[in-house]
């Protein structure tokens, strides 16, 4: 099933900042979204994740199939590394965290609280988190943040095998993480024209 | 959705979770009220059932904005919109979650404190009855608040004065039967609107802060 964007607008803050959009994403495939900041890169993947609807156009095939990593890891500092990942695999209703630990060499860091985590290893348990969704469609904002080399091929490598296993991701990064095979989406020329700031219509 | 549960009360339970704020408060107000009104038994008796529930009330308003505010500073609350569970079943859990942290210890304190207030012995069931069936109504409506006030810095002062109108209900009938229970007098009136009020917010509410959640996320 792909993941069909089309025409699509969307708004910050009742701002549009990107219109006429259009991609589609099939099984196996990465797109890679380029721009600089305030281009519009996060709202546009927090549409994607349904977290708020698009000011125009139409997007299908997201319903209940998104895992979706934003800039904020979603840890909690006073629980455990495995504590943190359990409590969201048993939400997306999975039960082994174990690969998801291995992955992202999370082993030896298991028992320790996350509050006490470098930034890199939040980041890492953080992405890890996307494993225990068993959802195809990941849609990551920003993953590499404080992320190192290592680390950086590390989550290079598990996309590749998500990919491979017939899942899609969508990821706005500007670093280049060596995913040959992803298409790049430069969101530049797709900037709205500025206008007078729309009305929320949420509480009229 | 039991998972979630879990985790909000383990947060609690851990250090900084504020599992103890709101029984602290309780427990301030109940034991300064006695050296505030001076020695007069007669006259805290009078004021105990009313003293107790006002504690137990401000108790409940003090934990409120944590609810949602700690979820949606560290990003999960965006990643539990985005989970297979209902808004309506998280806002649900939230509130009950609450009122296991804040609202079921008030109710087990209140006949101790009670002692304080030198509350008749026929007061203390019906302390703790309406108690038990006003305070999940205040947790409730609490997180009906902190749902429209979520993502406001320092949304606290507006959450208070957001959510203490729709306190005053629960706390008249509530105070109600704590009040005519400790005087023996005739109190069905008063306990059937309580459980109305709590039984009837408990049903509808979630649903509207559902809604204004999702508003607010956007």
């Amino acid at each position: 099933m792909d993941v069909i964007a089309q025409d699509l607008a969307v708004a910050r803050g009742g701002v549009p900042v990107l219109e006429g959009l259009s991609f589609v994403l099939g099984p196996g495939q990465a797109l890679v979204l380029r721009g600089p900041n305030g281009s519009g890169k996060t709202t546009l993947l927090r549409t994607v994740a349904g977290l708020q609807p698009p000011l125009a156009g139409s997007l299908s095939g997201t319903e209940d199939r998104i895992a979706y990593a934003a800039h904020a890891d979603g840890l909690k500092s006073m629980l455990s590394v495995a504590e943190n990942l359990r409590f969201w695999a048993q939400v997306f209703g999975a039960s082994d965290i174990k690969p998801a630990l291995a992955a992202f060499d999370l082993d030896p860091l298991q028992d320790r609280l996350a509050g006490s985590l470098s930034a890199g290893q939040k980041r890492r348990l953080g992405l890890a988190r996307l494993m225990v969704t068993a959802r195809p469609v990941w849609v990551l904002d920003e993953p590499t943040v404080s992320l190192d080399a290592a680390s950086v091929a590390l989550f290079a490598g598990v996309v590749r095998r998500h990919l491979a296993s017939g899942g899609c991701a969508l990821i706005a990064t500007h670093i280049d993480l060596g995913l040959t095979e992803a298409r790049i989406l430069d969101v530049t020329p797709y900037r709205a024209a500025p206008r007078a700031a729309l009305q929320d219509e949420a509480f009229l | 959705m039991t998972a979630l549960l879990w985790r909000d009360l383990r947060l609690a339970l851990r250090a900084g979770g504020g599992f103890g704020l709101g029984l602290a408060f309780f427990l301030i107000v109940t034991v300064l009220v006695p050296f505030g009104v001076g020695p007069e038994t007669a006259l805290l008796t009078r004021i105990g059932p009313g003293v107790l529930w006002i504690g137990a009330l401000l108790a409940c308003l003090l934990s409120l904005d944590r609810i949602f505010a700690l979820d949606w500073e560290d990003g999960s609350l965006d990643l539990l919109a985005t989970a297979p569970l209902p808004m309506e079943g998280i806002v649900s859990i939230k509130a009950l979650a609450h009122w296991l942290t804040t609202g079921l210890p008030l109710v087990l304190a209140a006949p101790v404190l009670g002692v304080l207030l030198n509350l008749p012995p026929a007061g203390y069931l019906w302390v703790v009855v309406s108690l038990a069936l006003g305070t999940p109504a205040l947790s409730v409506i609490g997180t009906f608040g902190a749902a429209l006030t979520v993502g406001l810095k320092r949304g606290g002062l507006l959450l208070s004065l957001l959510v203490l109108p729709l306190y005053v209900p629960t706390l008249i009938f509530g105070a109600e039967v704590a009040r005519r229970g400790a005087e023996g007098l005739a109190l069905q009136s008063p306990l059937l609107m309580l459980a109305g009020i709590s039984f009837g917010v408990i049903a509808l509410l979630p649903f509207a802060s559902a809604a204004v959640l999702r508003i607010n996320l956007r």
